[in-house]
């Protein structure tokens, strides 16, 4: 079969062409970086079936990064390549280009954000550039579907020119007789954009647009969470499914073994979605009721933020403070990704340049960056406290990220690259793309979470049932009161975390705790052990020893951690 | 430190002193100027090679943050953002950009 893959420079819109040629949904955004993995389609090439490759952005075929590495092992298996380039950015766009027909594949040139270029007041001769490279090119507005029927219908004529090799000054020298030929710059006054993009990256006005921004996400994504549980969810479990789990109860004859497991316990005769603890009752309210609602939330804010380019300039301001962790600036964007699902943050740490900074990246991440099911959990059962407790939640983890992140930077060995990163423009978030990329992740979590909450519910009524979790609890409760000041059975809770978070915290629902201990338990789970699924990515990202160091840090870190909060709560 | 001239550089004949060059870090915000010259490894070179920052390019300094913050420039209206380190080996002609 025909492989084509999709090449070009980070954030020019491959992922969003990658889309509307094969139909298959890519997460599209508007930061470069955000695809580090590949995604495979399919189209039809005249009679024939071919694959299409989205391929992670690469500057050149020298690899920089751990992506661009996987763009150039990629380009050894492929047939043809559609090399992506910004129409606003020809000029550094055709050093790829270059390299690409340097390599004797056949090339077909996508000319994208074509729609840009005429208020940018850039001026491309297409026919000139044709005669120039020896290639289609062929100009497209990804986002809206301008110019894919004919880029479709040009594969096929993807040439190679077979450019002789040559070194990095001729390429730039051949670069600049070639744009002095094809492109013209029409001078613009700045406009509000330009001036709101310059803003957002100077100290003072930058620090205050940063604040607004996080400030306001948090309350929309609190908002919408917090109204789809009250006026949605929690009317439509208790009104409508409360009397048929109840009426099954009854039939069930209200105990036993099999009622134990499918319905959970009754609490005072009714069913308790929290603390019933049944496959029916917690098993579908923990994902649907408490979980979904902020999974919703939580990805509708981030896919705007992430598609209208403000994700770069948060790094830039960010720089300063992520350098005394050992990170910079880039590093927020997995970090901010780890607030929805530790696993996709992990896997964007790939656009840190060095493993040094991977490691740490990932270890803060699978410690202090609590995921969205968890902080629904939190907000559901330690917000009941008062969200004075909430805050107290957040600001441990936020302290315990600083102070790891010191502690990490000063005792892992290797070097720290320095932040240098593309801005891209700011572009008002394309409305379907938003919606597509929230409902491809919700059904992520959909199709990823409910069968192991499930599972996890299961297990915990059997290994419940068998009297498992008392020889644990004895086992493990010098530790757990004695130094977390927790009863002997929240240990079961913290075993449980290992499969999911949000029914772990679920499990300290009916343990009668203090505010303090909710508090502690909260943290400590939060800390300790990543999901199963966190662990799989860790070990697949680190490697088997770094997985491990960063196991230990945790179980240090959240131990001491929860003994500092018992000592003070 | 003797002053190095690269690819386009060559097209500079001019006989100021070397007083004229600032790098990127002293350069100020909102000001325009030409790269003349990169001192850095081959890495540094590499990754500032592949966002096309070369000697010879114009660029105009956007902002700096404060603290030994990065330094955030356009080349060719695209921006790019700039480790404090990294800007600080980056040696620019200061000018305007017709």
């Amino acid at each position: 079969m025909t492989r084509i893959l999709l090449m070009g420079n980070p954030n020019v819109g491959k992922s969003a062409l990658f889309s509307r040629l094969t139909g298959v949904q890519a997460i599209v955004s508007n930061y470069p970086g955000t695809t580090i993995s590949y995604t495979r389609g399919y189209m039809k090439l005249g009679e024939e079936t071919a694959e299409v490759i989205d391929v992670p952005g690469t500057y050149t075929l020298e690899p920089t990064s751990e992506a661009e590495e996987i763009a150039l092992r990629l380009l050894e298996s492929g047939d043809i390549v559609i090399n992506v380039a910004n129409a606003i950015n020809l000029e550094r766009n055709l050093y790829l280009t270059l390299q690409l027909l340097e390599r004797g594949i056949p090339v077909v040139v996508a000319l994208n954000l074509w729609d840009d270029t005429k208020h940018r007041g850039v001026d491309i001769d297409l026919d000139k550039l044709r005669e120039l490279l020896g290639v289609p090119v062929i100009p497209t507005v990804a986002i809206t579907g301008q110019g894919i029927k004919e880029l479709a219908e040009n594969i096929p004529r993807a040439t190679s020119p077979h450019q002789p090799p040559a070194t990095r000054d001729e390429r730039w020298a051949n670069i600049g007789q070639i744009i002095e030929q094809v492109q013209r710059i029409h001078h613009r006054h700045h406009t509000w954009r330009e001036r709101l993009e310059d803003a957002s990256v100077s100290p003072f006005s930058g620090g205050i647009i940063a604040l607004a921004i996080l400030a306001a996400s948090f309350f929309v994504i609190r908002f919408i969470g917090e109204g789809l549980i009250n006026y949605v969810l929690d009317p439509l479990f208790n009104t409508l499914w409360a009397p048929v789990v109840l009426k099954l109860s009854q039939l069930m004859g209200g105990s036993g073994l099999l009622h134990d497991i499918i319905i959970g316990k009754l609490i005072g005769g009714e069913i308790d979605f929290v603390q019933s603890f049944g496959l029916l009752t917690s098993g579908l309210y923990v994902p649907l009721g408490v979980v979904l609602p902020y999974i919703v939330s939580f990805y509708l804010v981030l896919g705007i933020l992430e598609d209208t380019g403000y994700l770069p300039r948060l790094a830039v301001l960010m720089d300063t403070i992520l350098h005394r962790l050992g990170l910079h600036g880039y590093a927020i964007i997995p970090n901010l990704l780890g607030l929805g699902c530790n696993v996709p943050a992990i896997l964007s740490t790939r656009i840190l340049e060095s493993k040094r900074e991977r490691f740490i990246a990932a270890t803060l991440i699978s410690i202090a960056v609590p995921c969205a099911a968890l902080q629904a959990m939190i907000f559901g059962l330690v917000g009941a406290r008062g969200l004075g407790y909430v805050a107290i939640v957040y600001g441990t983890l936020f302290i315990v990220w600083i102070i790891l992140g010191l502690i990490l930077n000063r005792t892992v060995k290797g070097f720290s690259p320095e932040l240098l990163i593309e801005i891209p423009p700011y572009r008002l978030p394309p409305w379907r793309m938003v919606l597509q990329k929230l409902w491809f992740r919700t059904y992520g979590f959909l199709a990823e979470a409910i069968p192991i909450i499930l599972g996890a519910i299961l297990v915990v009524n059997v290994l419940y049932i068998l009297g498992v979790f008392d020889a644990i609890a004895n086992f493990t409760a010098p530790v757990v009161t004695g130094l977390l000041g927790l009863p002997k059975e929240a240990v079961t809770a913290l075993v449980i975390g290992f499969l999911r978070k949000d029914v772990a915290l679920g499990m300290l629902a009916p343990l009668a705790l203090t505010s303090g201990q909710l508090v502690v338990g909260s943290v400590v789970l939060a800390m300790l052990f990543p999901c199963i699924a966190t662990f799989v990515v860790m070990f697949r990202e680190l490697g088997v020893v770094n997985m491990l160091k960063a196991v230990g840090v945790m179980i240090v870190a959240a131990l001491v951690t929860g003994g500092i909060l018992n000592l003070i709560l | 430190m003797r002053r190095q001239m690269h690819g386009f550089g060559g097209r500079f004949k001019d006989n100021k002193p070397e007083a004229d060059l600032v790098t990127l870090v002293q350069l100020k915000s909102g000001q325009s100027g030409t790269v003349v010259d990169i001192q850095g490894g081959r890495r540094m070179t590499d990754r500032l090679n592949a966002l096309g920052i070369i000697p010879g390019k114009k660029i105009t300094k956007t902002s700096a943050m404060l603290m030994r913050g990065p330094v955030t420039i356009e080349v060719d209206r695209v921006g790019v953002a700039i480790g404090f380190g990294m800007a600080s080996k980056v040696t620019v002609r200061p000018g305007r950009v017709p």
